[in-house]
């Protein structure tokens, strides 16, 4: 090739450079928009519970002015729900019923999981297959039959209900998920434990929970957020105010009649959405690690 | 430490394949075996039948006298090193090789002791606090043996434990896996598809194929006097050359025809022992090593095989020439000195007094 043509090629290959830079630019700012669309999407809901749960209720009541502005800010809803006994009595059946449900569920789930993704016996895979199957129930559908079981025990009005229901739904999930996380150790792993002399029991409690913990930790904040954030059972099961978890004692007893008491509602749900919160700010890398693994290898 | 026996060892998977084919096998105390093989004949299923993780399907196997058929892996007294190493990825290097011992409850001093004499013997010292992941492959390798070596197990078991490292390292490590052998002197057996590896580690070597041993013995028991074609190929590299040939007796002498009219005299040594096949289609087998180029100061070659070699390989130390005779693909080791050229004709000789002779039908060596 003569140096003219050599030249002449030269803007050319840099023209081509200069369009995948273009390309990477349209993707970066599609992205960009997107998210920003569903951004919004997602937030305008939690951006509207707090603007007016630090509104006055006259301001609230006023038609005239722009609904997302906040003119006269006030804490009086958050006293007034802080204040309420009954809120605190929501947020301790809440807490109560959730601890039991992740600990029941983790119990359940990492020793099921153990036990069907390592320990080859008749229907193991069937049986992995069948708790998989459960979670493709929708607790719409369940709460029926569920609903003469719960009376059956005489659990009715209890959040002790709430303790044995809950894990119907975690518990298949949560064993999928470890399923998933411990069939990506490597079967050498436990040979080289069984050969150094561990016993099942030892091998699942030195090996596989530490190695696994990313998705133990994921699998725990899954049951987290569907025991704390469960809102049919209860309505189905719990009708007596003292017993109510967080979720239906905001909504039914801050809604006397026609009244809604809106700042209240608000601030009610605002404080319940914390925890999650919190707990997904400290625990999300470990949440997404959680999940991918299980995606890839389940 | 301890012999180990297998006795008519059999494992067949459900579907009826048979992985070993019953196979009997007395390993010393002290002793290194090594079990080479093609991927698929068995080796790693045998040694996961001693450790314990496969079970057998028929026969016994003893460890240091009593029948472990029906002992599970943590009873057998055994270690074994893994392929990948399998260390345990969030312990330290210290809690790795300590594993086994605390868990049988050893006191916490005579448990550093022995971490520590393991570190020192494969000079992983300063490496103790660290995790497997802030490892290279050879350090992994070496955490992974000072695990068994702690133990101290009647048997050592490792299966292909120099497969995942590069060539340079596997080398080293090979040197390695061997000096410390001669340190412990624990009854090993070790697995691997490498025949290099295995004539350099073992006192015995046992070849498999097809789920049946085809041969132990001493590796240059092996080397020199193969019993079977697929020992005589496996062992040695580059393979050795094997040429139909038809072997003829002329007034007492023995002879073999090759293909494009050439031929090749059997010393006088071997006359007795070949006499019976005279007249018979043989294979000739010789190794590139013994087929070399002709120096015309030789004046003992009487008939030079003269052939053109194809592809010509200089490798330094010696150049490697391939040809083909009638569609037989040979390799000879030439001098690296000697002017060697595709194309060109070439005088070679072969070291007739490192000849074998292999019955076609059943292939073994005669």
């Amino acid at each position: 090739m003569s140096t003219a043509a050599a030249n002449r090629d030269f803007p050319r290959a840099y023209g081509k450079v200069g369009s995948l830079h273009r390309e990477r630019r349209w993707a970066l700012w599609t992205s960009y928009g997107s998210l920003i669309v569903a951004s919004i999407i997602f937030l305008a809901p939690p951006f509207y519970m707090l603007i007016t749960s630090i509104k006055t209720n006259t301001e609230m009541a006023d038609q005239t002015l722009n609904p997302w502005i906040v003119r006269d800010p006030t804490l009086e809803h958050y006293i007034a729900i802080l204040g309420n006994p009954i809120f605190l009595t929501f947020f301790r059946n809440s807490v109560i019923v959730t601890l039991l449900v992740v600990a029941i569920t983790m119990v359940i789930s990492v020793l099921a999981a153990f036990a069907l993704s390592r320990m080859r016996f008749w229907g193991s895979q069937v049986l992995a297959t069948g708790v998989f199957l459960t979670y493709l129930v929708p607790d719409t559908l369940l709460f029926i039959p569920l609903y003469q079981i719960v009376g059956g025990l005489g659990l009715m009005n209890s959040f002790w209900s709430l303790v044995l229901v809950y894990p119907t739904l975690t518990v298949p999930f949560c064993t999928w998920i470890m399923i998933g996380y411990f069939a990506s150790i490597p079967k050498e792993l436990d040979e080289a434990a069984l050969i150094d002399g561990a016993t099942w029991p030892q091998m699942l409690f030195k090996i596989f929970i530490p190695v696994a913990l990313p998705g133990i930790i994921a699998a725990m904040i899954f049951a987290f957020t569907v025991s704390w954030a469960a809102f049919v059972y209860p309505t189905a099961f719990i009708t007596r105010p003292d017993e109510m978890p967080l979720t239906i004692g905001v909504v039914s007893q801050l809604v006397r009649g026609d009244t809604f008491a809106w700042g209240q509602i608000m601030a009610g749900a605002l404080l319940a959405a914390l925890p999650p919160v919190i707990v997904y700010v400290f625990l999300m890398d470990y949440y997404i690690a959680g999940l991918t693994a299980g995606a890839t290898k389940g | 430490m301890a012999q180990v026996s297998l006795r008519k060892i059999v494992k067949s998977y459900d579907g009826g394949v048979q992985a070993v084919k019953g196979i009997d096998l007395e390993i010393a105390d002290h002793e290194f075996v090594v079990l080479v093989g093609p991927s698929g004949c068995g080796k790693s299923t045998t040694l996961r039948m001693i450790a314990g993780l496969e079970e057998i399907t028929a026969g016994e196997i003893a460890i240091g006298g009593s029948v472990v058929n029906d002992i599970p892996p943590r009873d057998r007294d055994i270690a074994m090193v893994f392929q990948n190493y399998a260390l345990y990825p969030h312990m330290s290097v210290h809690d790795n090789m300590a594993f086994g011992l605390t868990l049988r409850k050893f006191p916490k001093a005579e448990i550093d002791r022995r971490v520590n004499e393991a570190a020192r013997i494969l000079d992983i010292m300063p490496l103790l606090e660290r995790k497997p992941r802030a490892l290279s492959g050879g350090q992994r390798q070496r955490v992974a043996m000072g695990r068994a070596i702690v133990r101290d197990p009647k048997v050592f078991l490792f299966d292909e434990p120099l497969s995942n490292l590069d060539a340079k390292l596997r080398v080293q490590m090979r040197t390695e896996i061997k000096k410390v052998h001669q340190t412990v002197r624990t009854t090993t057996v070790y697995v691997t598809h490498d025949q290099v590896e295995a004539m350099t580690l073992a006192d015995r070597v046992v070849v498999m194929n097809h789920g049946v041993i085809e041969q132990v013995g001493a590796p240059q028991e092996l080397y020199h006097t193969p019993a079977t074609r697929f020992v005589a190929g496996f062992i040695g590299s580059p393979a050795m050359n094997f040429i139909p040939a038809r072997l003829e007796e002329t007034s007492g002498a023995l002879r073999l025809l090759l293909p494009g009219g050439m031929s090749v005299d059997v010393p006088e040594a071997r006359t007795a022992r070949y006499r019976g096949h005279a007249g018979r289609d043989v294979v000739f087998g010789i190794r590139p090593e013994h087929l070399t180029d002709d120096k015309p100061t030789d004046k003992t070659n009487p008939a030079p095989l003269i052939l053109t070699p194809e592809v010509i390989e200089p490798m330094g130390m010696e150049t490697l020439a391939h040809f083909r005779l009638d569609g037989t693909e040979l390799t000879a080791r030439l001098d690296p000195a000697t002017p060697a050229e595709v194309g060109q004709p070439l005088r070679l000789i072969a070291h007739m007094d490192q000849m074998h002779l292999l019955d076609p039908t059943t292939d073994k060596v005669i």
